[in-house]
C-alpha cells in the first residue's frame, strides 16, 4: 500500500485550490495539490469577463462600495445566500484584486481622459479621472448597480490562473497532476484525506492529511448543453456525498448563461453585453427592453436566460437546422474594441462558427453554466458534518450565491474563498488536537474497498454501456431539469435517473486496457454523476416555488413563507434517492430582508418575519449615518474573517490617512469584535 | 482486445486541405496508437471512419470514436474552446489545437499523432504538464515580487495601461506545447526551454513588479539550453495557436542576453 502524508490535501488545482494551497503553505504547512490536469488547464481559465470587486476606480464605478456589492449579490441570489458570507466576500474581494495585482496579474488599467463607450445601444463619452490613471479598471456586468468587474481583456481567468499557478510553483507546492480523488478517507466524523487514482498508471494511492479541501469546481457536465469544460463533472461534490455524512447544498440551483454559442454551448462572455452588446430576435428586434425595461440585457443571468427562452417559445427565435436561437449583436462595439477587449470572443466566433463578430451577429442560446450548489460548509469553509473536510470555490456551497450567482462573482469567489479558507485551514492544522491520528488499517480498508469497486467494474459481468448511460443522463437533465421546470417533467426525470442509477450498477467494459483506461474512468464517474443529477432533479422536484435560477412553471413565484431555506442533500448507502433536509435562513438576522430584486418577477410571498425585520432595518438606517457603523449595527461580520484579512478598503473617494497611520487603523478606528 | 489485428495500412494523408466537406460525407481518421503500459502494444496507425456533421471539430470526432467505436482511445480535452492548451496534437503533420480544428477543413483523410518531444502517456495524450512545470522551475517563471505580503487595504500600485496590455499580450500563452513540438533545437537538446520558456522570460522582464535584472535572467537563459540554443528556424512562431509574437520576443531576448554576456 502506497501512502503519502501531507498536512493539507487540496483536491483541485484551479484558482480556489491554488489560493488555498498558497495560503496554507505561507503559514508553514505542508501542502499537496491533486489535479486532474495541469493546473493552468483548469476551468478557471475559462472565466473570460472578469472579477467583481468594489474598487470604484472607473467613473461609472464611482460611489461603489462593499455595501452596493453586498446588495447586488444578495438580490442576485434571490435571498438564498448566507448574508454574513456575502459580507465576508465583498469585503475581501478588493483585497484579492490588489493581491493579484501585486503578484503579477496584468489587470486592464484605467486611462485618464475621454473615451467612448456603448451604453443602452448608444455611444456615450465618459471622462476618467486623472487620479484613477493606471489603477485597475472595471467594466459593466449584469445585475450590478455600478461598473465593478475588474478584468484582463477577456482573458481574466486565464491571466489570474497563470499568476496564481506561477506563485504556487514559486512556493514549491507540489501538484500531483493527472490524479483523481475517488473516495474520502474518514471515520464517520473526521476526514483524513483521500484515496487517489493515478490517471496515467491507473494505480491507487492513499493520501493521508490533517485537512482535506475540495476545490474541484462545478458539475456542469451532468447536462448535455453546457459551457463547462469536460472535466467539470462534479466529482468533488460527489466525493462528499459518497461519505454519507457530509451534505451538499442547493444542488437544484443551476445557472444557465444567456450566451453560449449555438449549438456548441461554448461561452462568450457577459462582457459582450456589459460592454454594450445587444440581444436580437428573428426580426432583428432588440427584445430585452420589452421584458426588462430597467436592466434590459443586463438583468441577472437567470432572468435574461428565461426571457430569451420565453421569446423563443413565442416563435421569435432565429431559425437554424439545429433549432432556434437568439442573436447577439456586438458589431456596434467596433472592430478595435472587439479585437482588443473581446479577443477570445472574436477567436471563438471565428474558429467555431466561422462568424466575424465585428461584422456579423453571433447565434447564442442559454447553456448550463454554473453550479451554485456544492459541498455545504460553514463560513470557515469546513463541512459542519465532517470535521477536517473543507471546500472552496464552485465546488462549495459556502454560500454566497444562493439561487443565482452574479456574473463576475465566481472567479472572485475562487480567490476570496481561497484566501479565507486557506487561513482557516492553517488555523485548523496549527492545533495539535487536529493531528491525523488514523490507524493504517483504516487507510488500507478504504484503499482495498476502492480497488474492489474498480475491479468489479473492470472484471465484472455487467453489460450496460457507461457512455450511453451518461449521454442519456445529460439528455434528461437538459430536457427536463433545465431553465423551465414543471412537477411532471421533474417526476419523469427523477424516475428515469433512478433507473439509470440502477443500470449504472451493472456497467460492463469493452476495453480492459492497462493504465488509466478511459472507459473505466467514464464508468465510475458516471455512477457518481447520476447521484448528483438526482440531487438536482429531486431537489428541484421538492422545491415548489421559483427562486433565482430555479424556476417552476407550476409554482412561478418565490415563496419566502415556505421556502426561505437551503436544501441539504445526503446519500445513504445503496439508496436510489438523496435524503433532503432544509436549513432555514433567519430573516431576523439579515442585513437586507427579502424584497423585489429590481428585475424579474415582482410578486412573491413574504415570510411573516420580513415586515418586522424591515422596520428594524429602516430604523437603524434612519438613525446611523456612518456606513460602517450602520453596517455593524445591522449585521456584524468582521469577527468572522481571519484576522489578516480584516480592514477597510481604500478607494479614490475613501482615502486612508498617510501610510504611517495605517497600522493603527484596525485597532483604534475599527474596534473589530472578536468572538 | 487485439489491437494489432485492427491495424490498417493507409495512404499518406493529403497535406493541403481540399474543398470543405459536406454533412453526411465520410471522413477517415488515421490515429497513432500506442499504450506504453500495455506490454502487447506496438505503435501503429489505426483508422476510424465517421460521418461528417455540421460544425464537427476533432473534439467531437474523437469523442464520438471513444464513445461508439473504441473506448480505449486516449486523448486530452478540457475546455474544448481553444483556451486551455490541453489538446495539442500533430494534425496532418502540423502541431495544433484539436478542439478548434474543424474536420470539414482538414478532411476527409485526417492523420493524428501525439506531440513529439513530450513524454507519451498513451495514443494522443502526452505529458505537457510535467515538461512545463520543470521548465517553470528551472527558469523560475514566476513574478519575483519585492514582498509577498502587501498591505491589501491600500490602493493598488498604478501601472501604465499600455504596459499592462503588453504584458497580457505575452501572458496569453496557454502552454500547449505546439512551439516545443515544432522546434528543431528541442528535437536535439532535451534541456532546451523552447519558445514557451523564452516568452516567459520576456513577459517577466517586461513586468516592473518582477525585481529581477538581466543578470538574473542571463543566469537561467543565457546559454545553449536557453536563448542561444535557438537556431531561428521559428517553427514555433508559425504554429503558435495564440499568435504570440515569438519571433520578435526571441530576437529581443537574445539581443538583451548578448548585451548582458558582453558586460
Amino acid at each position: 500500500m502506497k501512502v503519502i502524508h501531507t498536512d493539507v490535501l487540496v483536491i483541485g488545482g484551479g484558482l480556489a485550490g491554488l489560493r488555498v494551497a498558497v495560503g496554507a503553505r505561507r503559514r508553514g504547512h505542508d501542502v499537496t495539490i491533486l489535479s486532474l490536469v495541469p493546473p493552468k488547464r483548469s476551468h478557471s481559465a475559462a472565466a473570460q469577463g472578469g472579477m467583481q470587486a468594489s474598487l470604484a476606480n472607473v467613473i461609472k464605478g464611482q460611489g461603489d462600495t462593499e455595501d452596493v456589492h453586498f446588495e447586488d449579490t444578495v438580490r442576485g441570489s434571490d435571498w438564498g445566500a448566507d448574508q454574513r458570507v456575502v459580507r465576508m466576500f465583498v469585503n475581501t474581494a478588493p483585497k484579492a484584486v490588489r493581491e493579484l495585482a501585486a503578484w503579477g496579474v496584468p489587470w486592464s488599467r484605467v486611462r485618464r481622459g475621454d473615451r467612448t463607450v456603448i451604453i443602452n445601444g448608444q455611444p456615450v463619452t465618459i471622462t476618467e479621472r486623472d487620479e484613477a490613471h493606471g489603477l485597475v479598471a472595471q467594466r459593466d456586468f449584469g445585475g450590478t448597480k455600478k461598473w465593478r468587474t475588474c478584468y484582463v481583456s477577456d482573458g481574466t481567468g486565464h491571466a489570474m490562473l497563470q499568476t496564481m499557478s506561477d506563485q504556487a510553483i514559486g512556493a514549491q507546492i507540489p501538484v500531483h497532476e493527472r490524479t483523481e480523488a475517488v473516495a474520502l478517507i474518514h471515520d464517520g466524523g473526521r476526514c483524513y484525506g483521500a484515496i487517489v487514482r493515478n490517471l496515467i498508471t491507473g494505480e491507487l494511492v492513499a493520501y493521508v492529511a490533517k485537512a482535506t479541501c475540495i476545490a474541484s469546481g462545478g458539475a456542469g457536465r451532468i447536462y448535455r448543453v453546457t459551457t463547462n469544460a469536460v472535466i467539470c463533472e462534479g466529482m468533488g461534490a460527489g466525493l462528499a456525498l459518497d461519505t454519507g455524512i457530509a451534505t451538499v447544498g442547493n444542488m437544484e440551483a443551476v445557472q444557465f448563461h444567456p450566451t453560449g454559442i449555438f449549438p456548441a454551448g461554448i461561452l462568450v462572455t457577459e462582457g459582450c453585453r456589459g460592454d454594450g452588446g445587444l440581444l436580437k430576435d428573428v426580426d432583428g428586434h432588440r427584445f430585452m427592453p420589452d421584458y426588462e425595461p430597467e436592466k434590459k440585457e443586463l438583468a441577472s443571468r437567470d432572468v435574461v436566460s428565461r426571457r430569451m427562452e420565453e421569446h423563443i417559445a413565442k416563435g421569435k427565435g432565429a431559425k437554424s437546422r439545429f433549432g432556434d436561437h437568439i442573436w447577439l449583436d456586438i458589431t456596434l462595439l467596433g472592430e478595435k474594441h472587439i479585437k482588443h477587449n473581446l479577443r477570445e470572443v472574436f477567436e471563438i466566433c471565428h474558429y467555431f462558427l466561422g462568424v466575424d463578430p465585428t461584422k456579423e451577429w453571433v447565434p447564442v442560446r442559454p447553456a448550463q453554466h454554473y453550479t451554485m450548489g456544492g459541498v455545504r460548509t460553514n463560513h470557515t469553509g469546513e463541512s459542519p458534518n465532517l470535521k477536517g473536510l473543507f471546500a472552496a470555490g464552485e465546488a462549495a456551497c459556502w454560500d454566497m450565491h444562493g439561487f443565482n450567482r452574479l456574473g463576475g462573482n465566481s472567479v472572485a469567489e475562487t480567490v476570496v474563498a481561497g484566501m479565507i479558507v486557506g487561513e482557516f485551514i492553517a488555523d485548523f492544522c496549527d492545533k495539535p488536537e487536529n493531528d491525523a491520528n488514523i490507524p493504517t488499517g483504516v487507510v488500507r480498508e478504504f484503499l482495498q474497498h476502492e480497488q474492489a469497486k474498480l475491479d468489479a467494474i473492470l472484471l465484472g459481468s455487467g453489460t450496460e454501456d457507461a457512455s450511453a448511460i451518461k449521454a442519456r443522463m445529460q439528455e434528461i437533465m437538459s430536457e427536463k431539469v433545465g431553465i423551465f421546470r414543471t412537477g411532471k417533467d421533474l417526476e419523469q426525470a427523477v424516475d428515469e435517473l433512478q433507473q439509470l442509477l440502477a443500470k449504472s450498477r451493472r456497467i460492463g467494459l469493452r476495453s480492459r486496457a492497462p493504465g488509466v483506461n478511459p472507459e473505466l474512468v467514464t464508468a465510475y464517474r458516471t455512477k457518481m454523476m447520476l447521484k448528483l443529477a438526482l440531487c438536482v432533479a429531486h431537489g428541484a422536484q421538492t422545491r415548489t416555488e421559483s427562486r433565482g435560477a430555479h424556476y417552476r412553471e407550476d409554482y412561478p413565484t418565490r415563496n419566502d413563507a415556505r421556502w426561505l431555506s437551503r436544501t441539504l442533500a445526503s446519500w445513504k448507502g445503496d439508496a436510489t434517492l438523496p435524503t433532503l433536509n432544509y436549513e432555514a435562513l433567519d430573516i431576523r438576522k439579515m442585513e437586507l430582508p427579502p424584497g423585489w430584486r429590481g428585475y424579474g418577477a415582482k410578486d412573491y410571498t413574504d415570510h411573516p418575519d420580513t415586515a418586522a425585520r424591515q422596520s428594524e432595518v429602516d430604523a437603524i438606517k434612519a438613525k446611523v449615518s456612518d456606513r460602517f457603523e450602520r453596517q455593524r449595527a445591522l449585521m456584524p461580520f468582521e469577527h468572522l474573517l481571519p484576522k489578516p484579512l480584516r480592514g477597510r478598503n481604500e478607494r479614490i473617494d475613501e482615502r486612508f490617512p498617510p501610510r504611517q497611520m495605517s497600522k493603527d487603523l484596525p485597532d483604534s478606528e475599527f474596534a473589530w469584535e472578536s468572538e | 482486445m487485439d489491437i494489432a489485428a485492427k491495424t490498417v495500412k493507409i495512404a499518406k494523408a493529403p497535406s493541403q486541405p481540399q474543398e470543405p466537406l459536406k454533412s453526411g460525407q465520410m471522413i477517415r481518421l488515421h490515429i497513432m496508437r500506442f499504450n506504453p503500459r500495455d506490454a502487447a502494444s506496438v505503435p501503429h496507425l489505426q483508422t476510424y471512419e465517421l460521418e461528417q456533421s455540421d460544425g464537427m471539430t476533432l473534439f467531437m470526432a474523437l469523442s464520438e470514436i471513444r464513445e461508439k467505436l473504441d473506448p480505449s482511445l486516449q486523448f486530452d480535452f478540457v475546455c474544448r474552446a481553444g483556451i486551455c492548451g490541453s489538446c495539442a496534437m500533430v494534425i496532418n503533420g502540423r502541431p495544433g489545437l484539436a478542439c478548434r480544428a474543424l474536420t470539414k477543413d482538414i478532411g476527409p483523410e485526417i492523420t493524428l499523432a501525439p506531440l513529439p518531444v513530450f513524454e507519451l502517456i498513451g495514443d494522443l495524450s502526452v505529458n505537457t504538464g510535467k515538461w512545463m512545470r520543470a521548465m517553470s522551475e528551472r527558469l523560475e517563471a514566476w513574478c519575483h515580487v519585492k514582498q509577498q505580503e502587501v498591505d491589501l487595504t491600500r490602493l493598488e500600485e498604478p501601472m501604465d495601461p499600455d504596459l499592462a496590455d503588453q504584458i497580457f499580450e505575452l501572458d496569453r500563452c496557454i502552454e500547449c506545447g505546439c512551439c516545443v513540438s515544432a522546434c528543431g533545437t528541442a528535437r536535439m537538446r532535451e534541456d532546451f526551454v523552447g519558445a514557451v520558456g523564452i516568452n516567459k522570460i520576456a513577459r517577466f522582464r517586461l513586468d516592473p513588479r518582477d525585481v529581477r535584472t538581466d543578470a538574473d535572467y542571463y543566469e537561467v537563459i543565457g546559454d545553449d539550453s536557453g536563448v542561444f540554443g535557438c537556431m531561428s528556424l521559428l517553427g514555433c512562431h508559425d504554429v503558435c495557436p495564440k499568435d504570440l509574437p515569438l519571433q520578435t520576443q526571441i530576437a529581443f531576448i537574445r539581443r538583451k542576453m548578448v548585451a548582458e554576456g558582453m558586460k
